[in-house]
């Protein structure tokens, strides 16, 4: 295609550009509209003493809001309950969903039927999962319960209460991973796994030496998304614990703050910190390992 | 021989694992919500006692009958404007030269990717003041938008893979535009926008976080919202059985999408993910 660069835009191109335009222009501005402002706003409110039941008190307050956060037990709990779950929810994922994947990819019996559950964690809604899991560990109701010594109630106590929900987290998440992953075994040439066969490698050769090598860039990409998606985790703890026992993560957290305790300034400044952490982990996945950012084009 | 027979049972034990990992635990609360109530603390996995009441008990609530219609119109309405906007969006991108398409991809990759707790506070306080908070419409922009990023993605996925050349030669063969357009691109199109618009549709069912923090009452709550608020129709009783088959509810929207477009949805999580 000729794509006349500046000046010598012929007519046919001007409308093509012009068509272009009007059509992206109701998604943008919707996109726009509604992320753009809030941020903004977000940051203003973050620097205002802000609490709606007392909202006489209102006042600009430069950054002290965050000092308060950022020197707050709860909040650096909160941020390293998430981090936990994250690293470790993802670090599953990623193992069992590879496993997943050459199930699906390779399977000769039965592909339609294991690619069709996949999809119902996939695709059931996360608090109704949730409850499910609720349900299991609570002592007396649960069939999961049952299995553990008399007496315990995991949901009550911090340790065994983040591993139930890494667990709901793992469960409802490594089908996506899976189907991400799948995508990326497509690209391995079959040539070059019968190639490498022949010269006698091993399995476990073929799979660290010729496709894992190819797939690099299909796991960054899932590991991408998936980090950013768990990093914001909320349904599931919302619905588990609630954030009780040292819990919650930093979204509840702010939830809290906002919801509960009506107090805006706070609120927002964990949703500002929330943000750039998100920010931070984003750019480490794409400057670090040189993920390309999906969407580019190659 | 021998070999082949070897990895056809490996491939069953290996569905049976795969089967069992994704429907016990869906299994489980559909048990639950078929339980009795005076057997809900035996904690067997299976009913001893069964009974619908929990079922008849959550369709006489108000609450939920009005927050599955406030899920399904929400849904619906969002699933929609996103497949409409986001349909020209994509034909843009896939198709078009024009300034500013490299921003747009990027501006819908950092939705995609951005944390809903960051507007929930400012989108409380605006919604507030614009009197959207509590309503259908205060849900349906947030969603709209963060469905975007996904219809987009996808459905460009798709276009890029459309043989655009056949509506010329439509044309060539005496089709009027609106007829190769009607008669060649749609029939081509409609299968990515089902899939597209089954993703969001998905998507809005699903949320959890802005249906309770934009939402004050039944006027705009979503299900999953709703059952959130159960306690038990008197203060002594155990919510239980209305949770479980309220969460089993909606789960069967799910459950039909999975069956019917199953081939389609995993076409579309890959290609729209991937590819970009």
């Amino acid at each position: 295609m000729n794509r006349g660069k500046g000046r010598a835009l012929t007519e046919g191109q001007r409308a093509e550009r012009r068509l272009g335009l009007w059509l992206c222009a109701p998604a943008a501005i919707v996109m726009v509209v509604v992320t753009g402002w809030p941020i903004v706003y977000s940051v203003l409110l973050s620097l205002q003493r802000y609490d709606l039941r007392f909202p006489e008190d209102k006042a600009w307050i430069g950054l002290s809001n965050y000092a308060t956060v950022l020197t707050s037990e709860v909040w650096w709990n909160a941020f390293w309950v998430t981090l936990l779950i994250t690293v470790v929810s993802v670090a599953i994922e990623l193992v069992l969903g590879m496993l997943l994947a050459f199930a699906m990819y390779r399977a000769i019996v039965g592909r339609g039927l294991i690619r069709t559950v996949v999809l119902i964690p996939y695709g059931i809604v996360t608090v109704a999962a949730a409850y499910g899991w609720k349900y299991a560990w609570t002592p007396g109701t649960g069939w999961l319960a049952g299995l553990l010594p008399e007496g315990s109630a995991p949901l009550t106590e911090r340790g065994p209460a983040i591993a139930i929900i890494i667990l709901a987290e793992v469960w409802k998440t490594t089908p996506f991973m899976a189907l991400l992953l799948m995508a990326g075994l497509a690209v391995v040439p079959e040539e070059l796994m019968r190639a490498a066969s022949v010269d006698g490698a091993t399995l476990w050769q073929r799979f660290t030496r010729v496709t894992l090598p190819l797939m690099k860039p299909a796991i960054l990409v899932a590991l991408l998304f998936r980090t950013l998606d768990a990093f914001r985790i909320f349904d599931n703890i919302y619905v588990l614990t609630n954030g009780s026992q040292g819990t919650g993560s930093v979204s509840i957290s702010a939830y809290h703050n906002l919801i509960g305790g009506l107090n805006l300034g706070i609120g927002s400044t964990m949703s500002v910190l929330i943000l750039v952490t998100v920010a931070i982990i984003a750019v480490v996945f794409i400057l670090g390992f040189g993920t390309a950012a999906p969407g580019s084009e190659r | 021989m021998e070999a082949g027979r070897r990895s056809v049972s490996g491939w069953t034990v290996a569905n049976v694992v795969v089967v069992l990992y994704a429907m016990v635990p869906v299994l489980w609360i559909a048990s639950l919500s078929f339980k009795d109530p005076s057997t809900f603390t035996d904690g067997s996995f299976i009913p001893r006692k069964w009974t619908l009441g929990n079922y008849a008990g959550i369709f006489t609530n108000a609450d939920f009958v009005r927050g599955l219609v406030n899920s399904i119109g929400i849904g619906l309405i969002s699933t929609f404007v996103a497949i409409v906007f986001g349909t020209m969006a994509a034909y843009a991108v896939a198709r078009l030269t024009f300034p500013g398409k490299r921003l747009l991809i990027g501006v819908s990759l950092l939705i995609a990717m951005f944390p809903q707790i960051s507007l929930v506070s400012p989108l409380f306080q605006i919604e507030r003041a614009l009197g959207l908070f509590n309503t259908w419409a205060g849900l349906i922009l947030p969603y709209i938008t963060f469905a975007l990023p996904l219809t987009i993605y996808t459905l460009s996925a798709f276009f890029r893979e459309i043989p655009w050349e056949l509506e010329k030669a439509a044309k060539m063969d005496g089709a009027t535009p609106f007829q190769a357009f009607w008669q060649v691109i749609v029939p081509l199109a409609a299968p990515g926008m089902v899939t597209t618009a089954i993703l969001a549709f998905i998507f809005c069912w699903n949320d959890f976080l802005f249906a309770i923090s934009l939402t004050s009452s039944n006027a705009a709550r979503t299900a999953p919202a709703t059952i959130s608020f159960f306690t038990g129709s008197t203060q002594f009783e155990d919510p239980t059985g209305s949770i479980s088959a309220a969460a089993v509810v909606i789960t069967i929207p799910i459950v039909i999408f999975v069956l019917f477009f199953q081939r389609r949805i995993v076409a579309g999580l890959t290609s729209g993910a991937v590819k970009g």
